[in-house]
């Protein structure tokens, strides 16, 4: 075998070996955050421990959402340096619906569809420069999602 | 189809709009079938889509998406062209990708 080729061949590998363990390390899903059947619980998974009130954070949602299986929320920050954002429904059996990690350019901005069990209040929590912030809405649910 | 992914990414006045529709039942583990029985919790827990192979956003999730998960984010870093990818993994070990290219919006 061409030993050039071989060596080549080694370097791809040793990268892949490499590489692997990273990439599985930045999947690791917060299961304490996201099974906390309780809102402190799923905060505290996050690593949340004061989250202040702020102007900077939209969060678009339906006053009445018909049916709570599917309810489109829209979530805007404005913060600099907005690292990630998190969407919790306070009523929900677990209220963690999704933490969204933003990086290389991407506008810390998320439309999605979620799950409502019944009429609460939404939250968005934003991660910025270490600081957290929070903005809530109440959606009033006619017909309960969560099965 | 099962395994189905819907990816477009548009770019318009500097923005990239990427709008990604996932096949997936995203079963909570709390419902009961017709004979009452628990359907076990399968759903996405985590995907991540990428800038030329560059992770531009990672989302973990829990079982509160809706079915057939929607997602739509922006970049302003994209030029016509660049590959957008898109791959989700779920609790069952389960995954899926798929890639488009940067169009004009």
């Amino acid at each position: 075998m061409n030993r050039r080729l071989w060596l080549k061949g080694l370097a791809a590998f040793g990268l892949a070996v490499l590489v692997t363990p990273l990439r599985a390390l930045a999947a690791v899903w917060n299961k304490p955050a996201f099974e906390s059947a309780q809102m402190d619980g799923a905060l505290r998974g996050l690593g949340i421990v004061q989250a202040g009130p702020t102007r900077d954070v939209v969060l678009i949602a339906p006053d009445m959402a018909e049916n709570g299986a599917i309810v489109q929320v829209e979530v805007e920050s404005r913060i600099p340096n907005t690292e990630a954002i998190a969407l919790l429904v306070e009523k929900n059996p677990t209220p963690l619906i999704a933490n969204f990690m933003f990086s290389n350019g991407a506008d810390p901005y998320v439309i999605t569809r979620i799950k409502m069990a019944e009429t609460s209040e939404l939250k968005a929590i934003v991660k910025a420069g270490g600081q957290y912030y929070t903005v809530s809405r109440k959606v009033e649910v006619a017909l309960g999602g969560c099965g | 189809m099962a395994d189905l992914i819907k990816l477009r990414a548009r770019l318009k006045d500097g923005v990239t709009e990427v709008k990604a529709l996932m096949n997936h039942p995203m079963e909570t583990g709390r419902r009961k079938n017709d004979v009452d029985e628990v359907i076990p919790a399968h759903f996405i827990q985590l995907v991540t889509v990428t800038l030329n192979g560059k992770p531009v956003l990672e989302a973990q999730w829990g079982t509160g998406i809706s079915k057939n998960p929607y997602l739509t984010m922006r970049l302003r870093t994209a030029k016509l062209g660049d590959r957008i990818g898109l791959a989700w993994h779920d609790n069952k070990g389960g995954s899926n990708s798929a890639e488009t290219l940067v169009e004009a919006g």
